[in-house]
């Protein structure tokens, strides 16, 4: 990789000041994703901010309806937490089959929603379950957070520092991983909460993790698994590319969200 | 050039390496333990696993300097001198491997999922064997023998452990 | 014996890998060791007009910066391709100029231009990227058969049309002549996808210049140190022979892919002369897939013809093959005698014709991967013979039956003469243990559950121990194909066995021991295996085309056999006894039916000490042999796949997977069942994920583990395996080999078990649940129109 100059702060203020007098910083939580970039040299930070040294970034807890957790909070944790298993078991399900056990063990929950690469698992249930993502400065709903693949509404230097996901009634995350990387192809997370139904969908969009609609509507009515058979999913501005077209990344919207569905039982 | 000061093995090492410098290539070139392999550059292949606080983690696809104070364990400190772990028993009953390239990320990839399972009280079958060696590619076992050794393993492991309950 | 052949003993070389403590290229370090990092072109095709290298050469710890002209100025011969390949009009193949630096244009994404050499490898990557190469852009063909097409860009001068041959085997007119009588006629377009063999290690060379001596060391990942040695000598003048020392020390896979002398080990060496330093160079992953010999990559059409009997009467096949960019070493030879005199199958066949036509393209090059034109003839017959059984109404294997050879030795229509086997043995053995009969009601609970559920069939044969070394010299081979082995026994009566096989990952140093402890009747453990190391072993043509057994342990037979003479005629002459009634038994050497005898020791020790031999005889016990097989050995077997097929989402899950194979005599099982599970396995990727993508341009798009596809623990079963053995007639050993077969045999298996489940023959590898979804969206879904 290029040389790059490592920092690790002991506050959340100091990683902020750090990113903001480094020519080109780049903040570490697990380095799955960041690092293999940096080696292929596809990213060459000046300085690297790793914020695993900051008290209180990592952790998980419940605060009545709201589960949260911390931003450097490993996939691990978060699959093996019994404070999410029993909060939503969705969750810890769906971080149990991010990348691989070791990946698992360094990945983390802040570095993936702040990364909001299009094929990753998290942004669709942090989006599905109407999560709040709370930075060092402010707190962001995540309607607003996610704005198109690898864009996100954290201004220069802003860091996640916890994640705040409310409770639903149930939810459930189904996932078509790629053969080859074993991203999502197509990733589902359905959430039935206060507010409706929710379903997400990552791996799909050239735009991203989105909400559709469409499934909402028709679970929102019927919370069921054959619900989902009458709607239409379109593939416009879906990806195309060597493992899978529009067209069937639309059926694979369909499947995954039956499945996620008829998981609920 | 940072300080970085692990215990690898169960002995304290310290070096002076750039910032840039991989756990995998400090371990390989540093300390020349060569038993970490690398068979990819996109964090996949598993041939790199080691255990970072007992716990497995590819180690090219961390900071040496990130790690600063940590305990590693590579394949080369999982023996008790001239004695096997059982893994690496099993690994040799079963020839569950060939040209030994993936070997130990395998073996050590093994143990964390036998640690985890028991710690967790939960079973380790072959389907979940295969699941769970998702991050370790093979080219030469067509996998049938190193889920047979890791299984093999994990029940030679378990009965290790029932003789000191039976004793509580 | 326990110990012996036969006998499933533990592997010995072990322990050093399970405790860390292989010794690959890449963990050789030398004092003064420099690293290599490459410019590699990236267009797939363009005209090199300048290479400004002055930035470069000011970065830190850069040593030098060389290109292609330094090299081909400094009189290194250009890459070659060792069989010579005569197109049916009588030319010669049109192999293209390949030099390991490119000097005035590059062909592929990843031609290397140039070469760095710094202190670190760091360093050398950093300054690679600074060289700036000027370009000037030409148009790409990918595909072979654009390729071939009027038009196309042209990529070599003297290879008009990107054509490097136009061969082909068999009767022509015969043919046509049985296939306008035949009563059905099956024809299918079959592609054998792209692959990248993905050994696990990457290749690695250190490459040592020793100045006083003008001599050269290059450890590297290879499968055939003393071929590596004699190309590099012999044509590429890095150096004379007894002055390049090869050594290839553990090696993590191979798979074909390690046989080649690719650019990157001939720059080292070369650089180690220009620099002074010894040089070390490491393949990254993306490196591989860029560089690494690709396999497969066919084209064809193929028509097969029968009468009311069901009885073949006649094969016709057009193939074109992908060379990509460059002919590698073996590349001519894999789709012509390694593929088209395949064709033949299981059966008897009176009239085959193939036609083979070798092309350039704007891709790596293509080579010999882990069955080498074997895997494309078998699964292009047996998806022949699945559908044609399907056409006609028939019962899959009722119809090979009805065509299986039964007699040997059989001769083929295609230069193949048989030696032995049991087609019908094989396949009621897999049958049985696949449980055929329970398929249906297995069928039936599948649909319950939403599942389609299909059996698919493949009755392989493969040719190994490529030989004898002038049949292979008159069909074009520039190496004879034999293989050597010394025998040493020591003064205290240990062994130690020099090969010119190399194991890299087969388990020779446990095999070849078994061998040498039953022939003797000495323990393993006193009995050691060398290779890989030119210096050590005198000669030797390495280890691929599953050739260790068949004649790699042949010549250790033939060696040993000397020795056992030798050791008749010192426990003759010191218990003062006929030669013929001297027996060799549990590690004594006895006077048959008396109670008189020699250890083994004290007989190496009576060679060594000289004080009481026979007279004329010479000291020592040590002795070497050269064999040359008088035919190929024809592993078969019978293969049975079951899958599941989930109809929303295409996916196939491999539910059952049983192979019954012939290998001949088998030395130890459990090597023997590791190498069918790995061989199936590396099938079933082919079959079901691996797939080399280039786009039009000619950029790879399948260029690391994001989107290439390798079988990983989750997609592959247990298997299911049985041995039915018939001994070969032609070695002393009566080996088939096994290296292969399972890549061989299993890719058909799983598509006739697909094309079952889903109910529709026209489906190409691999079987990606896209595809497999959409095949299963046309057959079943109504035509809105209609």
């Amino acid at each position: 990789m290029y040389p790059t100059k490592y920092h690790k702060p002991a506050s959340l203020e100091d990683a902020v000041a750090g990113l903001r007098s480094a020519e080109d910083g780049a903040l570490l939580a697990g380095g799955q994703t960041l690092l293999p970039t940096m080696k292929q040299h596809l990213a060459a930070p000046t300085d690297l901010i790793d914020i695993r040294g900051i008290d209180g970034m990592s952790g998980i807890r419940v605060e009545g309806d709201v589960l949260v957790i911390g931003a450097a909070t490993t996939h691990a944790e978060v699959a093996g937490s019994s404070d999410v298993q029993a909060a939503i078991p969705a969750l810890a399900q769906l971080a149990s089959g991010i990348g691989d056990a070791a990946v698992r063990h360094m990945g983390t929950i802040g570095g993936s929603v702040a990364n909001n690469d299009p094929v990753a698992d998290y942004p669709s249930a942090v989006l599905a379950l109407g999560a709040t993502i709370v930075t060092d400065r402010r707190e962001i709903a995540a309607e607003d957070y996610f704005q198109g693949m690898f864009m996100t509404a954290l201004e220069e230097a802003e860091i996640i520092r916890e994640l705040r996901f409310p409770k639903p009634r149930r939810a459930a995350y189904a996932k078509f991983p790629n053969p080859a990387s074993r991203y999502a192809l197509v990733g589902v997370f359905v959430a039935d909460t206060a507010a409706g139904a929710c379903v997400a969908v990552t791996g799909a969009s050239e735009s991203g993790v989105f909400r559709h609609e469409g499934l909402e509507a028709a679970l929102s009515g019927d919370f069921s698994a054959d619900a989902v058979d009458g709607v239409e999913i379109s593939s416009e501005g879906f990806m195309s590319d060597i493992h899978a077209d529009a067209d069937y990344r639309a059926n694979l919207v369909r499947v995954m969200a039956r499945r996620a569905v008829a998981a609920l039982g | 050039m940072t300080n970085v000061n692990l215990t690898v093995n169960g002995k304290p090492v310290r070096r002076d390496v750039p910032d840039t410098t991989l756990l995998s290539d400090f371990l390989r070139e540093d300390l020349r333990l060569t038993g970490t392999h690398v068979g990819c550059d996109t964090s996949q292949c598993g041939a790199c696993v080691v255990h970072v606080n007992g716990k497995a983690v590819k180690s090219c696809t961390a900071l040496a300097v990130s790690l600063d104070g940590a305990e590693v364990t590579t394949i080369e400190g999982v023996a008790q001198g001239r004695e096997l772990h059982p893994m690496q028993a099993a690994f040799n009953d079963h020839h569950a491997l060939q040209c030994g390239f993936c070997t130990p990320g395998m073996i050590m990839s093994g143990i964390d999922m036998v640690n985890r399972y028991r710690a967790a009280g939960k079973d380790l079958d072959a389907e979940t064997i295969r699941h769970e060696l998702e991050g370790n590619i093979c080219r030469c076992t067509g996998y049938h023998n190193i889920v047979r050794a890791i299984e093999d393993a994990a029940a030679r492991i378990q009965g290790a452990d029932a003789p000191a309950h039976a004793a509580e | 014996m326990t110990e012996g052949i036969g006998a499933r003993v533990k592997r010995t070389e072990d322990r050093r890998f399970i405790t860390g403590k292989g010794k690959y290229t890449d963990d050789i370090r030398m004092e003064n060791q420099a690293y290599a990092a490459f410019v590699r072109s990236p267009h797939a095709h363009a005209k090199v007009t300048g290479i400004d290298r002055s930035a470069a050469e000011a970065m830190e710890g850069v040593v030098a910066v060389l290109d292609g002209h330094q090299l081909t100025g400094d009189g290194i011969g250009n890459i070659i391709c060792g069989w010579a390949i005569t197109s049916k009009d009588g030319s010669a193949m049109n192999m293209g100029a390949w030099s390991a630096l490119a000097t005035d244009r590059v062909r592929y994404v990843g031609d290397a231009v140039a070469v760095v050499i710094a202190d670190t490898a760091a360093q050398a990557r950093l300054a690679a990227e600074a060289v700036e190469v000027e370009y000037e852009e030409l148009p790409a063909v990918t595909n072979a058969e654009k390729a071939l097409a009027e038009g196309a860009p042209q990529l070599h001068d003297n290879a008009p049309g990107n054509l490097i041959y136009d061969w082909e085997i068999g009767e022509e007119a015969a043919t046509d002549e049985a296939l306008a009588g035949a009563a059905h006629v099956t024809e299918l377009p079959i592609v054998n996808n792209r692959v990248s063999p993905n050994a696990m290690e990457p290749r690695s060379a250190v490459a040592i210049y020793d100045e006083a001596d003008e001599h050269y060391t290059l450890y590297t990942t290879s499968q055939n140190p003393h071929v590596a040695r004699l190309v590099l000598s012999a044509f590429y003048n890095v150096a004379p022979e007894h002055k390049l020392r090869v050594v290839a020390p553990d090696v993590g896979g191979g798979f074909g892919s390690k046989i080649y002398i690719y650019p990157e080990e001939i720059t080292c060496l070369w650089a180690s002369m220009k620099t002074g330093r010894s040089v070390k160079w490491t393949s990254t992953r993306s490196e591989a897939f860029m560089t690494d010999a690709h396999g497969r990559d066919h084209v064809s059409k193929a028509r097969i013809g029968f009468d009311t009997e069901g009885k073949i009467v006649g094969l016709k096949v057009d193939t074109i093959a992908n060379f990509g960019a460059y002919m590698s070493l073996f590349s001519s030879a894999v789709p012509t005698y390694l593929y088209a005199t395949l064709l033949s199958g299981q059966y008897d066949i009176q009239n085959i014709h193939c036609n083979v036509r070798a092309v350039y393209t704007n891709t790596v090059p293509v080579d010999a991967y882990r069955g080498a034109g074997r895997p494309e003839a078998c699964y292009l017959v047996e998806r022949l013979m699945e559908t044609a059984a399907r056409e006609m109404g028939a019962d899959p294997a009722e119809l090979r039956r009805k065509n299986f050879i039964t007699e040997f030795p059989h001769q083929t229509p295609v230069i193949m003469n048989y030696d032995s086997g049991d087609f019908h043995g094989n396949l009621d053995k897999a049958m049985a243990a696949a449980d055929v009969a329970g398929f249906d009601e297995r069928r039936k609970e599948a649909a319950a559950r939403g599942k389609l559920r299909g059996l698919g069939y493949s009755c392989y044969i493969e040719a190994c121990g490529i030989a004898p070394s002038a049949a292979v010299g008159s069909l074009g081979a520039g190496v004879g194909l034999w293989e050597s082995a010394e025998v040493r026994v020591n003064p205290v009566g240990t062994i130690e066995v020099l090969t010119g096989s190399h194991s890299h990952g087969q388990g020779h140093e446990t095999t070849f021991a078994q061998v040498v402890a039953d022939r003797f009747g000495v323990p393993l453990n006193s009995v050691s295996i060398v290779h890989g190391d030119t210096d050590k072993v005198q000669f030797g043509m390495g280890t691929y085309g599953s050739r260790s057994g068949a004649v790699g342990l042949s010549a250790i037979s033939r060696a040993m056999d000397k020795v056992e003479a030798k050791v008749k005629k010192i426990a003759a002459h010191t218990l003062e006894a006929a030669e013929d009634d001297i027996v060799i038994e549990g590690g004594e050497v006895k006077v048959a039916g008396t109670d008189r005898k020699m250890a083994w020791h004290e007989v190496g020790l009576a060679a060594y000490t000289g004080h009481n031999l026979p007279p004329d005889m010479e000291p020592g016990l040590k002795e070497g042999a050269f064999y040359d097989p008088v035919n190929f050995t024809f592993p078969a077997g019978a293969y049975i796949c079951e899958v599941e097929v989930d109809p929303d989402t295409g996916v196939t899950e491999i539910v059952q997977f049983t192979a019954a194979d012939d290998f001949g005599t088998i030395i130890n099982p459990m090597i023997v069942e590791g190498q069918v599970h790995g061989g199936v396995a590396q099938g079933i990727g082919q079959a079901l994920l691996e797939n080399v993508v280039y786009d039009d341009a000619g950029q790879l798009l399948t260029g690391s583990y994001m989107d290439y596809a390798m079988p990983r623990a989750w997609d592959t079963p247990f298997y299911t395996l049985e041995h039915n053995t018939t001994v070969c007639p032609n070695n002393p050993l009566g080996l088939k080999g096994c290296g292969e077969a399972g890549a061989i045999g299993a890719p058909p298996a799983v598509i006739n078990a697909i094309t079952d489940a889903i109910g529709d023959n026209d489906l190409q590898m691999p079987a990606t649940p896209q595809k497999v979804w959409r095949m299963i969206q046309a057959t079943q879904t109504p035509i809105a129109a209609e």
